[in-house]
């Protein structure tokens, strides 16, 4: 055997969700990256998240750009509709895709060298402009698919596998999508899958952009001593600041909480998300504030995960640009090219 | 809750379910491997070193293993486990210089076996190549006890019965037929340096209802008639039969029945079908022969006319049965009276030792069971040891067997001047399967395939004689299929703490979700709550680790549900996770060796 797949196995008595699918039906192709890669663990948590969600993979739309991070779509929700598209251009293809049908469920997976090199002013736009998507950014400091150079997300200090050390300071993704107006900003770690599940989960709810930061080390070329996006490291200096619990609309929020400890955000399709604060002074519904702390946690070198940010009033593009309940291939043909004269019309009115 | 102790011999022997519930502990991964290899001498004599009897037991075992597989829990239907004990039997060469031998001396110990069954020959197979001299004696003119004189011969052939008795006599074993033992006492007094009782369950129940007396010769005792009809005493049975009873004896009247010439049998139960005693593929195979099963008859009365058998009376019973399948109450709806030539009872057989005196220095407890050492078999009598179905009543012969290795110890130690619990321990021998890149020593990919079902003889041609195999055995192509649905249980997953730095990479890649990692929890109910499959069978152990060097969480492995197909150990950065097979060596009396000072 060369390679190896992963059988799926109906078992008796397997759990299911509300649709009769198991956690399987949401898994895709065997993944050929290397054995321990952090973004196994990211794909598996979409698995899950969208499983739980009891979400047809038939409604999903995943795009990606190019890297060890964007071959993943390929692994998880088989069912689902997606493409690979050009390095970088990702939330461009998103955008597009999301303007013509906004009643999918659209989830971009990129990493910190598709999105904060040579995409990022593809993925600043698509903040900026609220499309209703889900970005997973899989973070892991190197190109791994070239073997290991450092990214725009590397610390200043980092060692590469061979020695050299990182001068160049890193872009934090979520300090600039809370500088351009991002709605939900959110960081996770490959290694929580409950908290990441969540994050998705409510991710996937908000109306509008949301991006989850993910730190998933790459076992092959920056999990050694003197890396900052190491397994150890990540574990050492990973903070929980916010837990959100995501709250569908079908059920009623029974946890109890103290007041102050706890806050519920309602969200635009009747559910809410529960936010608890596990630091207490940190306020995920202010702007500046999140990102005084993002900063001052760059200082200790303090991983800040959880729900990091959220605003539910901004409109997403698609009621920002008034754009059409129904999608485009199911309005007539006669409507979306009304013909010659319309168009003179249309122009006449100009002149 | 404190992690799982793996150095524990019996936690990877409890993963392998069938060898944990074969009594006498088979390695059936490890032969079904064998088999797929084409090694079916190799696969005959792995199965011999715990069994004794593969031939046999390959065709009319109990099977406590499939109901234990763990492929029951994935698809329902267990590995057809004895069926491939038959075909590691059916085409193994010649084996007989690869068996223990005779020895050149003997050790001058003699030691006498009491009945020529699988508990007195599994004794001697043990004991003679060590030197013994054993003699067993055998009141019948043949050897095999209840698998010569109770199992039919369409269910287990004469020829395959002697070849495997005779491996055992070929050791040097002495065979007195024809020679009862009619004084424990007088045996005692020949000086034997140790007295093995497996004399069986020989007394079938009789049924004392009205009329019983006057129609004596038309109603049997099925294991007597049985025993009868092997040893061509009976050749013929009326055309109209009632089996009363439902368990394992009760199908081979019926179906012995149907070879005498009767037309229309009818077993009858007292309890519908799931109260049962019989296993279910001898129902099956039963009913295949258009045996009829009557449920809810409770016997009343023989009828008689002119002092001859002509019928029996029936209640006709109800059951409340509750939630978890039990009787709480029972009640008579009427009568039924059903005309029949015979009747054969196999409603429970039990022991008998008439021919132990009450002074001979063995005591019986309650029903006149003798008190017999359940870890040693000895009796109360120093030296007397019983085992097979005289020591605690009917089982079957695979427990027959394991008694016998076990009284095998006891003697062997016995003997030595031993102590006879100091007993060598089981242990388990780990060596990882891992041979490169996604390469194993084992074929660890999942097949879906369903269980191969048994080719019969078909109906018309089976009854013309008595002896006529009915199961077919497995062909090539099913055997090559068969082999497959083996998950290969005891290649062990073995976990090293230390190694892990929590990727998750084995959590996500598990097929079933039997992994997690956890913060420590205080009670193994805590663990399985947050399991994607709470539930699991209350022998099944869940598996948790040191604390995990990072973070001090644990690894949760819910052995229930894992199909041990290695990939957790394939994605493993660190090789904290390896598939190692696991050889769980029981111990036998040729084992005791180091033991002795």
């Amino acid at each position: 055997m060369t390679s190896f797949v992963k059988p799926k196995i109906r078992r008796l008595n397997e759990p299911t969700n509300g649709l009769g699918k198991t956690r399987a039906d949401y898994d895709g192709a065997m993944s050929t990256l290397c054995a321990g890669c952090g973004h196994d663990s990211v794909t598996a948590a979409l698995a899950r998240a969208f499983y739980e969600l009891s979400t047809d993979p038939k409604d999903v739309v995943k795009v990606s750009g190019i890297g060890c991070s964007s071959k993943t779509t390929t692994y998880f929700l088989k069912d689902a509709h997606g493409a690979n598209t050009v390095h970088g251009r990702m939330p461009s293809f998103a955008t597009g895709a999301a303007a013509v049908n906004k009643n999918l469920t659209y989830v971009g997976v990129s990493g910190d060298g598709d999105s904060l090199s040579i995409g990022l002013g593809q993925m600043a736009h698509a903040i900026r402009r609220n499309v209703d998507m889900i970005y997973m950014l899989e973070n892991n400091g190197v190109y791994g698919l070239t073997k290991g150079q450092f990214s725009a997300s590397s610390d200043i200090g980092s060692k590469a596998k061979k020695g050299a050390t990182n001068m160049l300071p890193p872009i934090d993704p979520a300090i600039m999508a809370l500088s351009i107006g991002a709605t939900f900003v959110a960081r996770s770690f490959s290694g929580d899958k409950q908290q990441l599940v969540s994050l998705i989960k409510a991710g996937i709810a908000h109306r509008g952009f949301a991006l989850i930061d993910v730190i998933s080390p790459c076992v092959s070329f920056n999990d050694h001593k003197g890396s900052t996006k190491s397994y150890a490291h990540t574990y050492q200096y990973y903070h929980k600041a916010v837990h959100a619990d995501y709250v569908p609309p079908s059920e009623e929020i029974t946890a109890s909480y103290d007041e102050g400890e706890a806050m519920p955000v309602e969200l635009h399709d009747g559910g809410s998300i529960l936010l608890r604060k596990l630091d207490k002074d940190y306020d995920p519904t202010n702007r500046a504030s999140a990102m005084e702390k993002l900063m001052q946690s760059q200082q200790t070198q303090e991983i800040l995960t959880g729900l990091l940010y959220i605003d539910e009033s901004r409109p997403a593009m698609a009621e920002h640009k008034k754009l059409p309940e129904t999608p485009l291939h199911s309005i007539p043909y006669s409507k979306l090219n009304p013909g010659a004269d319309a168009l003179r019309k249309l122009q006449d009115e100009f002149r | 809750m404190k992690p799982t102790d793996t150095s524990n011999p019996d936690y990877f022997h409890k993963v392998v379910d069938c060898q944990w519930a074969c009594p006498a502990h088979t390695p059936v991964p490890a032969y079904i491997r064998l088999i797929a290899q084409g090694r079916y001498s190799d696969a005959y004599l792995l199965n011999r070193d715990s069994n004794v009897f593969p031939g046999i037991l390959g065709r009319v075992c109990d099977r406590p293993c499939e109901p234990a597989c763990r492929r029951t829990r994935v698809d329902g239907e267990p590995v057809a486990i004895c069926r491939l004990k038959r075909v590691a039997a059916d085409h193994r060469d010649d084996v007989t210089s690869r068996l223990p031998q005779k020895p050149d001396q003997t050790n001058g110990k003699r030691i006498a076996l009491i009945g020529a069954g699988p508990a007195s020959f599994t004794v001697a197979n043990d004991l003679a190549p060590l030197g013994y001299e054993c003699t067993i004696f055998e009141k019948l003119p043949e050897a095999g006890g209840l698998m010569r004189a109770n199992i039919p011969a369409f269910r287990l052939p004469e020829k395959v019965l002697n070849e495997e008795l005779q491996y055992i006599l070929d050791m040097g074993v002495e065979l007195k037929l024809n020679s009862p033992v009619s004084s424990m006492k007088a045996l005692l007094d020949e000086g034997w340096d140790a007295v093995f009782v497996g004399t069986g369950a020989p007394k079938g129940k009789d049924l004392h209802l009205p009329g019983r007396e006057e129609a004596d010769a038309n109603i049997h005792i099925g294991i007597d008639w049985l025993e009868s009809v092997a040893f061509e005493h009976i050749d013929s049975i009326g055309k109209n039969v009632l089996i009363i009873g439902v368990g394992n004896t009760a199908m081979d009247c019926c179906r012995t029945s149907l070879r005498l010439g009767a037309e229309n049998v009818k077993v009858m139960a007292r309890k519908p079908r799931n109260f049962f005693k019989a296993s279910e593929w001898e129902l099956e195979d039963a009913e295949e022969e258009n045996i009829q099963i009557v449920v809810n008859h409770s016997p009343k009365a023989f009828v008689t006319e002119h002092g001859k058998l002509v019928g029996m009376t029936f209640e006709l019973m109800e059951y409340d049965v509750d939630d978890k399948g039990e009787i709480t109450g029972q009640r008579i709806i009427g009568e039924e009276t059903l005309p029949c030539d015979d009747v054969i009872l196999a409603i429970g057989q039990e022991n008998a030792f008439p021919w132990i005196e009450k002074d001979a220095g063995i005591e019986f407890g309650k029903w006149d069971v003798p008190v017999v050492d359940e870890e040693t078999f000895e009796s109360t009598h120093e030296g007397v040891f019983f085992g097979g179905d005289s020591a605690f009543g009917p089982k079957n012969i695979i427990w027959a067997v394991e008694h016998g290795h076990q009284a095998a110890i006891s003697i062997h130690r016995h003997c030595q001047g031993l102590g006879l619990r100091d007993r060598a321990p089981r242990e388990v021998e780990l060596q990882s399967a891992k041979m490169g890149m996604f390469e194993w020593r084992y074929s660890n990919a999942y097949t879906a395939a369903e269980r191969r079902e048994m080719e019969h003889v078909a109906l018309v041609d089976r009854f013309q004689r008595l002896n006529i195999e009915v199961e077919l055995g497995f062909n090539a192509e099913q055997i090559a299929v068969e082999v497959q649905r083996c998950l290969n249980c005891d290649v062990q997953t073995v976990f090293e703490a230390p190694l892990c730095e929590e990727c998750d990479a084995c959590i996500d890649v598990c097929p079933v979700e039997c992994l997690s990692i956890t913060p420590v929890a205080d009670s193994e109910a805590e663990l399985r709550a947050s399991l994607s499959q709470p539930e699991a069978p209350e022998d099944q152990s869940l598996y948790v680790s040191n604390p995990l060097p990072l973070t001090g969480r644990v690894m949760i492995k819910d052995e229930n549900v894992c199909l041990h197909c290695g990939l957790c150990a394939e994605r493993c950065p660190t090789s904290a996770w390896d598939m190692k097979e696991g050889v769980i060596k029981i111990p036998h009396a040729d084992d005791q060796v180091e033991t002795v000072a």
